[in-house]
């Protein structure tokens, strides 16, 4: 850590606070993962890391290195955009390929149909 | 001193990281079918990536941006590409 010993204290105070929340986020999205108990419910645990975790440290990272250089460093801003757009799409497939999967072989906890028949059946064999 | 509370903290949150992903892991192993464990590769890969960024803010170089950056990358391509195969039975049709 010889790269740091410059670091004024309330830097180096306020990107420990970032870390150590955007890490014990991720740690109860994690821990979510395993303790919930349908995969429906599974679905939304890891989100927490996605957005809170990722902000967390992403924002850290932005705070030291720039206060280090001595520059505006925003590079992590690139992470930060690509995992938001991602996330979603990725668990929004995953939910409707389970849907799908399950209702095709009649399983027991399925969630409730919507109100819209027509359009859900239609939207469902996507 | 500054020095030092980054740190341990930067330790610490090592630390809480790679029980995520040992947690993460536990899920990829023990779901019961295929759409857990691919909800637990998508956590799995997120907190290798952040892990990686906190080693990078340990070590002081940016050399550590590209590799997470790279795993976000390829970590979003795979899970959609496993979330399609479930639904179809293949990738590319």
């Amino acid at each position: 850590m010889s790269h740091a010993s410059d670091l004024p204290l309330w830097a180096a105070l306020l990107g420990s606070f970032l870390v150590l929340l955007g890490a014990s986020l991720t740690l109860v999205g994690a821990i979510g993962l395993v303790r919930l108990k349908t995969f429906y419910d599974r679905l939304h645990a890891p989100s927490l890391g996605a957005t809170c975790g990722a902000g967390g440290i992403l924002l850290a990272s932005i705070l030291l290195f720039s206060v280090l250089q001595s520059r505006l460093v925003v590079h992590e801003v690139l992470i930060a955009v690509f995992v938001t757009v991602t996330t979603p799409v990725t668990l929004m497939l995953l939910g409707r390929a389970a849907l799908y999967r399950d209702r095709s072989e009649k399983a027991a906890d399925l969630p409730p149909p919507l109100r819209t028949d027509g359009e859900t059946r239609s939207g469902d064999s996507i | 001193m500054s020095a030092m509370i980054l740190s341990w903290s930067l330790l610490g949150a090592l630390v809480l990281l790679g029980l995520a992903m040992v947690v993460a892991a536990f899920r990829m192993m023990r779901g019961p079918r295929a759409q857990d464990r691919i909800v637990a590769f998508d956590a799995f890969y997120v907190n290798a990536m952040l892990l990686l960024l906190v080693f990078g803010m340990r070590t002081g170089s940016t050399l550590y941006f590209e590799a997470a950056l790279v795993i976000a990358l390829l970590g979003f391509v795979a899970t959609l590409a496993l979330a399609k195969f479930l639904m179809r039975g293949e990738i590319i049709e």
